[in-house]
This record gives C-alpha cells, structure tokens and sequence, in this order.
C-alpha cells in the first residue's frame, strides 16, 4: 500500500477507536488514536498475518504491552478483516470479545493477554527466543508506552533480550510523553530511553514523527535490516491524534467521549478522511 | 528409620527433567540464577542448549515462559517458591493463568525446611497464592518417586502447572510396583478406620510414622497422602471423612490457604465433622536446622500426633 493509502486506513482505525470507546463509555482514547499509525503499518504492511488463520505457527506476533489501548488493536484487527468491525460497539460490555484489556483467548488476532503494564514485552521476548529456539523465522513485535517504561520488568526484559541477540524483535516506545498523572517528567520519567535501550546492547531507531506514515515505513525498514540485536523505536507521537481536543490532553488518557464529543471527533475523522 | 532412602523433591525435580530432555525436545527449561539450588543446573548440564537463565529477575522469568508457551511449546519455569508464587505473582496470575499458558513451574525451596537461610526465604505462603489463580493446578509431591512423577504428568498436562519441591531430603514412601500418578487424585497410604489424617508434601511420611505411633495405642489413622491440592479429590475427601468420622490435615505450609483449608472447605459444604489443621500456624520462620524446625514449629510426627489425640 502508499503511504496515503496506509494513511486513509489509520484514519478508518482512529474512527474504530472513537466509536468503541464511545460505546463502551470508558477505555482509553488518547494512546489508542497516538498509536493507529504504528498499528496500522504493522497490520497492513510490516506483519504477515492472516486474518483468515490467525493462529497460524509461522505468523509475526504483535504483543500490546501497553494492553490499555485495546481499542487500537481491536480496531486495526478488525479493520484488517480478523472480526466484523460492528463488533468494536461490543467493547467492554459483558460477554463481548474485547475485553477491557486484550485477552489472546477472546479475540481472533491477539497474540498475548496484556493489560499489566511491563509484562507484554517479557511475553514477547519469549516469543521471539521460542522462535530462535526452533528455528523459526517470524518476527515478534511489541508496543510500549513511554510512562511504562517506568516499570521494572520493561528493563528485566530488555537486558535478557539484549544478551541473546534477539534480532527478530522489535519493541516500539510510543512516547507521547503522558501518562495518567500528568507528563512523564513530572510524574517519574524514564529518560533518556533511546540511551537506556542502547546500554541493553538494542539497536534505537529514533522516530521523529511516529504519525507520519514514511517516517514509520523508514523505521520498520531500517528495523529489518538489522541482526545481532533487538529494535527499540523509540516514536514521538500525539496523544489523541486526529481528534482536536483530545491531541496533547492528559484528561483523555482514560475516559470516552460523551455523545457531542463522539460527533465532533468522527466529524473531524471524516473530514481528515476526505483530505487524504 | 535410619535406614530409608531420603532424596530432596528439588533433585527429582532435576533428574526428571533431564530423563525428559532425553526423549523430547519440545521444552524448554528456564530458571533465575538458581540453577544449582533448583536442580536445573543438571537439567543443563545435560541439555545445554534447552536451558536458558533469566538472571536475577524473577518477573521477566514468568514473562519469558509466557511468551514461550504461546507457540505452541511447553516451558519449565524454575526458582524459589518464595520468588515463583511471591514475588511473581502478578505475573504468573496475569501472563500465565489469564491465558491459561502451558508453562510448567517448578518451585524449589519451599516450606520451612530451607532451614538456616531462615524467614525470608521459608514460603510458607506459595499454595494459597497459588490455588487462587482460576485454572491453576498445584502439586506438591510427598517424595522423590512422586516428585518424578509428576514432572512428567505435568509435561503432559494442558495447562499452569505448580510444582512445589522441598530442599530437605526425605524418606522414599511410594516405592511399589503399582504406584501410580494421577493428577488430582489422592492416594490412600495407609488404611485406617478412627480419623484421617490428610497430608501433603514432606508430612505424608510424618503422617505414616504418626500413625503407626497411634496404632500401638489402639487408635487406627487413615493417612491420604493429597498431592494435588487443587482441583482437591473431594470425593475421597468426603469418603473417608464419613468412614472415620475425623479429620487433620497436615502441611509444610501456614494454615491460612493452604491444604488444610481446602480440605475444611471441602468438609464444610458437604460433611461436616471435626477437624485439626497442622500447620505453620500464622507466624514467620526462622534460622536453624531443617529438621530442628520442622520439629519446633509442630511439623513432624509428634505434632500430627498430638492433633489426633485432641480431635478424638
């Protein structure tokens, strides 16, 4: 796909996280909009997955460590065809397959149950070295945020991922520099990362604009072409891209639109989407 | 009995291991940095390049199991009791049990015949802990024929595993030809028809030297030997609690949780009689000599005794 094409189905996913969190009258907008594009180039162009066999062996694996922007994931996944996209209206309610939090039994294309920041990126180092182990080719990814880095299983994860040459990982940091007490810097900050990384023995990539489709297409590209050490890109994002007053708003980390709100947002996602 | 064979469960836990490796290659066995203790070092000794070390991190231990069990392979996840069910809980609760992983934890140390390394490091806690997690099996053998034994029944079991191992060496009790095991079944050691003593781990063997204590005083204990604490064999439970009329249990273990609580749960709902739990009952542990605590803190023959005689 073009960038702008790659571009159009970001904003579709953005769409799919307004409305189910709207519908769901909780879950967490902000991370989810800041990270649709990096989740929409892994799903339909850096991934090879099979919406039509989701448990495939051979398939790459993406693991949400930051598991509260499920309604990103579920909105690129049913986006790409892995369940019908009415179903994001289901979000959170009782006996829906979109849980809260992403639950790997529930949902077609989940990968790993996360939800308890630090533990998807140790799930996805196990991944990525069951794949060494046995010989197998497919590559593991995993999505962080920046205020769960602050996490001490993220570091554990990374020195043994770092110590193994795990060159068929890739961890991405969404930092949109919020977390739900305020800024990271104000809260506990875990900078500089791109040099903690380093120090683990990873290969950073520094991701000027993680909303920028060819940035994102340059970084997974470079990403490939490296062996002998995991990937961290690190990707400065804008929390609640794409709805106006959401972008930059802490407030929005947790918490739904309510009906006016809902309409502007997806007045605004259209609009976006006539643009493109 | 000075002349019983006595083996550490941790050492079968390794040798099964290792007999394991030998015929499949579908696993493998991680620990953190505890590989000598655990018995794991035997494991890699053996099987070098199915062996990995977490390191000093507990957390990321679980999480690596985890990730390895989601393709489709089995993982051994192996430290201290103390550090699988404790420290890690969240993650064995939230990245194991959740998805319902096939990994397999083999907790070394437990109970409070770590001995001179003293309360720290004495898990008296790791069977409560662990029998709450939903879908959780927790085993704790009673000697090494069990402690092998389970290893590979667990292998072979779909889904978390835990397997709690001792430190201590202790009598071989299950050396017969028709020993057999099964996951959530218990076994009847000893037959007997004036209470039943329900044991667990290290105190089956206790249990069988207090029995025969009683029965040169006329007083006739069954003695269960309860390996799997969850899911609990209620229906034997239940079957020999209306043949005797009494019950105790006894465990390496505080009696908040564990299996004697399960037991009383048991009892409760579905036959009520009196009971004693031998336990460690609420308190921390403390340096000394295995032996010498197990004996101070009421976890021996001696103490499985003095329960009987209150509870007839």
């Amino acid at each position: 796909m073009t960038n702008q094409e790659l571009a159009k189905v970001a904003n579709e996913v953005r769409k799919g996280v307004v409305t189910a969190v709207h519908a769901a009258k909780s879950g967490h907008p902000g991370g989810s909009l800041g990270a649709a594009d990096i989740m929409t180039y892994l799903y339909f162009e850096e991934m090879d997955v099979d919406p039509a066999n989701p448990s495939r062996a051979k398939r790459d694996r993406f693991v949400l460590s930051k598991g509260h922007c499920a309604p990103a994931l579920y909105a690129v996944l049913a986006e790409r065809g892995f369940f019908p996209k009415e179903e994001l209206e289901t979000l959170r309610h009782i006996g829906s397959r979109l849980q809260g939090h992403p639950n790997m039994n529930d949902t077609p294309g989940v990968d790993m149950s996360t939800g308890s920041l630090g533990q998807g990126i140790s799930a996805a180092v196990g991944m990525a070295l069951a794949a060494k182990h046995w010989g197998d080719n497919y590559r593991v990814y995993t999505l962080l945020g920046d205020g769960e880095c602050e996490e001490g299983q993220v570091w554990e994860a990374a020195m043994f991922a770092g110590n193994h040459d795990l060159d068929n990982l890739v961890a991405i940091v969404d930092h949109n520099g919020l977390q739900i007490d305020g800024s990271i810097d104000e809260v506990n900050s875990a900078m500089p990362l791109a040099d903690k990384f380093r120090a683990f023995k990873w290969h950073v990539i520094e991701l000027a604009d993680g909303n920028d489709m060819a940035q994102i297409a340059a970084a997974f590209a470079e990403a490939r072409k490296v062996s002998d050490s995991p990937v961290a890109i690190i990707a400065e994002t804008v929390k609640g891209k794409g709805v106006s007053f959401m972008e930059n708003q802490v407030g929005w980390h947790g918490k739904a639109p309510n009906d006016e709100q809902f309409e502007q947002a997806m007045a605004e996602l259209a609009a976006a989407g006539e643009e493109l | 009995m000075a002349d019983v064979k006595k083996v550490a469960t941790r050492v079968s836990y390794g040798e099964a291991l290792v007999e394991l490796g030998n015929e499949r290659d579908d696993f493998v066995v991680l620990d953190a940095d505890l590989a000598a203790a655990t018995q794991t070092g035997k494991f890699k000794a053996a099987h070098p390049a199915r062996f990995y070390d977490a390191g000093i991190a507990e957390s990321n231990l679980m999480g690596l199991a985890a990730g390895v069990a989601t393709t489709g392979h089995i993982a051994f996840a192996s430290t201290f009791a103390m550090f699988a069910a404790g420290r890690a809980y969240e993650q064995v609760r939230n990245s194991i049990g959740y998805p319902h992983l096939n990994v397999k934890i083999g907790a070394t140390h437990a109970g409070i015949s770590v001995g001179e390394d003293g309360a720290t490091h004495q898990c008296c806690e790791d069977i409560a802990l662990m029998r709450t997690i939903p879908g959780m099996t927790v085993i704790v053998p009673a000697d090494d024929i069990e402690g092998r034994a389970c290893v590979r029944a667990a292998y072979e079991f779909e889904g978390p595993v835990y397997m709690r191992f001792g430190r201590l060496a202790t009598p071989v009790i299950n050396d017969r030809e028709d020993y057999e095991f099964k996951i959530g079944r218990g076994v009847v050691v000893r037959e007997g028809s004036d209470v039943t003593i329900i044991a667990c781990g290290l105190m089956v063997a206790e249990a069988l030297e207090a029995a025969e204590a009683l029965a040169a005083d006329g007083i006739d204990a069954e003695v269960i030997n309860m390996h799997t604490i969850k899911p609990l064999d209620e229906r034997l439970v239940v079957a020999s609690a209306k043949k005797t009329g009494r019950v105790v249990t006894a465990e390496e273990h505080s009696i908040i949780g564990g299996l004697g609580e399960a037991v009383a749960s048991v009892l409760a709902e579905q036959h009520p009689v009196p009971m004693r739990r031998v336990g460690v009952r609420d308190v921390y542990g403390e340096s000394g000599p295995a032996v010498d605590l197990l004996h101070k803190y009421g976890l021996d023959a001696d103490g499985i005794e003095a329960a009987v005689r209150s509870v007839l």
